[in-house]
């Protein structure tokens, strides 16, 4: 019997996916359990595994095509089953779509057959000369990520060339040229729509507030010294903030909450998410329980996710269910900013740069190190003194940085 | 292998005619007793005779339709046009009658007849005496246009152009009239509508003709292909219409870009319909959209240093070249 493919729910805020690669074609036989087709969702890229065996009857959304989740993306079955009463589930436009793509007639150059369009670019917005677009074609070079060196741009032939040949890597998308004078609608993607939808409802439904404290780093950095010594490892003062601010989360948990309406949770564990830039906007990767944990392995695990989410193969448990969330701007060289809280989280530390600066120690004007640390509140669950609390305990820490060792 | 001026190759041609064919008689002004305006007609009246080398008055629209009228009945004119500037006074002779005559007569009279001539511009003629109307006689159905750009060409071509059934527009070059060049011994003629590659290159084609290929395209490529390190083909169509696509197809298939270069003006040039029927047939071929270097828009110049600017020149083939080949700064 015939089984629908649908779009899965990879993750919680996920509302539609993207397919991003067919790795079965149609009429290709499937094995349950096989790969079949690569997803990106809000969030991340992922695989989906076929769940049934039989022939891939039907791809109904093409690559590059979105469907919403538990629309039919594609139709698994037998070979002479009659699939057409299942084909009338498909999201619209989708199979429209698919049809107009291969009800193109087949372009002929000097009376070959071309090779299908298989490596044109999804946008359709690069430009190209005609000869670069069918060397691309004949070599099967994805035209949107060769770097074009002609006007605006353009990929010419010895763009394609040098990629032929190896000279030019057809790493990342081509820079987008900037015409003085004119603007560009750029298409949102994934992580930003979600971005725009929870960073704009978290601004209209948790009143925030914000506090300030600046601490003294001059022992950190000589805490973080000290470790990196003995363990030969290099550590980022992000996996210092961390440690301090799960130590302090413990002894405030009120801090590290949830509003739910009539009541709140408080947790006794501490799932710090760290906000990690992207071209495409930012993912916060999650270090659980980090209140278990040493300054080293959340070292190590950082490195692990930060680039991981980078490469966009965060799973998405590793990205969902923070209590609290890190945002470290300190290496832009700013003083310090405010952030927007990540819901359902109750707070989120935005630290600014560690900087040289007159400070006043004992009577004494020397010369310190200092990092100011804001820390946005959902009022609803969190009061100022609470917040103020925190902070003067996360700043005594980072001042006495070896309570992180006890 | 000989050795002879332009008109001298010219002046062959039609001589070698007159003496194949006895329909053969040219006409026009001055072309008799003073011996052709440009002593194309040098020593013509002499061998041939006052009823076969005619004097007319200046009066082209006269003398044209005489000889359109002359080839209905059967003989072969070669009709002089001082310049092809003049030709504008008998347009409606060429463009209506010669042009149309054998379709409108339901294929009862054709018009074995060439009318040529020098046309383009020379040095410091002016405006109305300096024009190249190459695409305004090409414009029309049923007339052939032939430019060459060598005395060898010139004079194959002209045979070929005598013989042809059809009226057939032959504009040569006044500035070109002392030329030398190599030209076959014996008996030869060119097809119309066969191009040559004068220069074979492989990053760039470069089409031209007549003497802005002679003069200024040929003259200053190879020190293009040096300061900009490329290798660059020519193409001389020669016959303007019928036009030798498949020849230019070729050669941009190889090259993948194209500077069309030639002294008329830009708007509905022959520039024009070249780089249309190349886009057209060789359009997946292309790196850089087609490229032509015309005369500015506007009557030429008398000015000496205006006129210079107007035409096209080296200076504006190079940045033409530079910007197909993506080398622009």
């Amino acid at each position: 019997m015939a089984t629908k493919v649908l779009m899965p729910k990879l993750s919680d805020t996920m509302e539609e996916g993207v397919i991003l690669k067919w790795l079965r074609k149609e009429g290709e036989k499937v094995k349950q359990g096989d790969i079949l087709v690569e997803i990106e969702s809000d969030k991340a890229d992922m695989e989906l595994e076929a769940y049934d065996s039989g022939l891939l009857r039907k791809i109904v959304v093409p690559e590059g095509g979105k469907a919403p989740i538990g629309a039919l993306i594609a139709i698994i079955g037998g070979e002479t089953e009659d699939i057409t009463p299942m084909l009338s589930e498909a999201p619209p436009g989708a199979l429209a779509k698919k049809m107009e793509t291969s009800a193109a007639p087949t372009p002929t150059i000097s009376g070959k057959p071309a090779l299908a369009a298989a490596v044109q670019p999804t946008d359709g917005k690069t430009k190209a000369s005609p000869i670069a677009r069918r060397l691309a074609l004949q070599n099967k070079i994805d035209l949107s990520r060769v770097p074009g060196s002609g006007p605006q741009g353009r990929v010419i032939k010895r763009d394609i060339e040098g990629v032929i040949s190896g000279e030019i890597p057809a790493a990342g998308p081509a820079p987008r040229a900037i015409v003085p004078g004119t603007a560009e609608d750029v298409e949102l993607s994934g992580i930003r729509k979600t971005i725009a939808k929870r960073m704009t409802e978290s601004k209209l439904v948790a009143p925030h507030f914000y506090v300030t404290i600046e601490i003294d780093m001059e022992p950190a950095m000589a805490f973080r010294d000290q470790i990196d010594n003995v363990t030969g490892l290099k550590l980022s003062f992000t996996d210092i903030i961390i440690k301090a601010a799960s130590a302090a989360l413990m002894k405030h948990p009120q801090v590290n909450a949830t509003y739910l309406g009539d009541k709140m949770r408080q947790y006794h564990f501490t799932h710090i998410g760290v906000a990690v830039a992207l071209d495409e906007g930012l993912v916060t990767p999650i270090l659980r329980n980090c209140e278990q944990k040493s300054i080293t392995q959340i070292n190590s695990e950082l490195r692990d996710l930060a680039d991981r989410a980078r490469a966009r193969k965060l799973k998405p448990e590793e990205y969902t269910g923070a209590t609290f969330t890190i945002s470290n701007l300190g290496m832009f060289g700013v003083d310090d900013f405010v952030a927007i809280i990540n819901p359902p989280e109750g707070a989120i530390l935005a630290i600014g740069s560690i900087a040289e600066k007159a400070v006043v120690k004992s009577g004494q004007i020397v010369v310190g190190h200092a990092m100011k640390a804001t820390l946005s509140s959902d009022h609803r669950v969190i009061d100022g003194a609470v917040a103020a609390r925190f902070l003067q305990d996360f700043k005594k820490i980072l001042e006495n940085p070896a309570a992180l060792v006890v | 292998m000989a050795i002879v001026s332009l008109r001298e190759a010219i002046n062959q041609a039609i001589d070698e005619e007159m003496a194949r064919d006895d329909r053969v008689f040219l006409m026009g002004e001055e072309v008799a007793n003073y011996q052709g305006a440009y002593k194309v007609s040098q020593g013509l009246l002499q061998k041939w005779g006052p009823k076969r080398i005619v004097d007319t008055p200046i009066a082209e629209a006269g003398f044209a339709g005489v000889g359109i009228g002359a080839a209905m009945v059967g003989l072969r004119p070669v009709i002089e046009f001082m310049t092809w500037n003049f030709s504008l006074v008998a347009y409606d002779q060429i463009a209506n009658n010669a042009a149309k005559m054998l379709s409108m007569s339901g294929g009862h009279f054709n018009v074995p007849i060439v009318f040529r001539g020098p046309g383009g511009s020379a040095h410091g003629l002016a405006a109305t005496h300096s024009q190249a109307l190459e695409s305004i006689y090409a414009h029309i159905p049923g007339l052939k246009v032939v430019m060459p750009s060598t005395c060898k060409d010139a004079k194959g071509l002209l045979k070929t152009s005598i013989r042809d059934d059809n009226p057939v527009v032959f504009i040569e070059s006044e500035v070109m009239y002392g030329d030398k060049g190599e030209i076959p011994d014996g008996e030869y003629t060119i097809p119309l509508g066969v191009g040559e590659v004068k220069k074979e290159g492989k990053d760039l084609t470069i089409v031209s003709w007549s003497k802005i290929l002679a003069h200024v395209v040929l003259k200053g490529v190879d020190v293009l292909e040096q300061e900009l390190s490329i290798s660059i083909e020519v193409i001389d169509p020669r016959t303007i219409k019928p036009m030798d696509y498949d020849l230019i197809v070729k050669s941009v298939k190889k090259t993948n870009r194209l500077v069309i270069v030639e002294e008329g003006w830009p708007f509905a040039g022959v520039g024009a319909q070249i780089s249309h029927e190349v886009t057209a047939r060789a359009f997946d071929y292309l790196d850089a959209p087609v490229e032509r270097v015309t005369q500015e828009d506007v009557p030429l110049p008398y000015a000496k240093s205006l006129e210079k600017h107007s035409l096209p020149n080296i200076q504006k083939i190079r940045q033409a070249v530079k910007k197909v080949m993506y080398l622009e700064s």
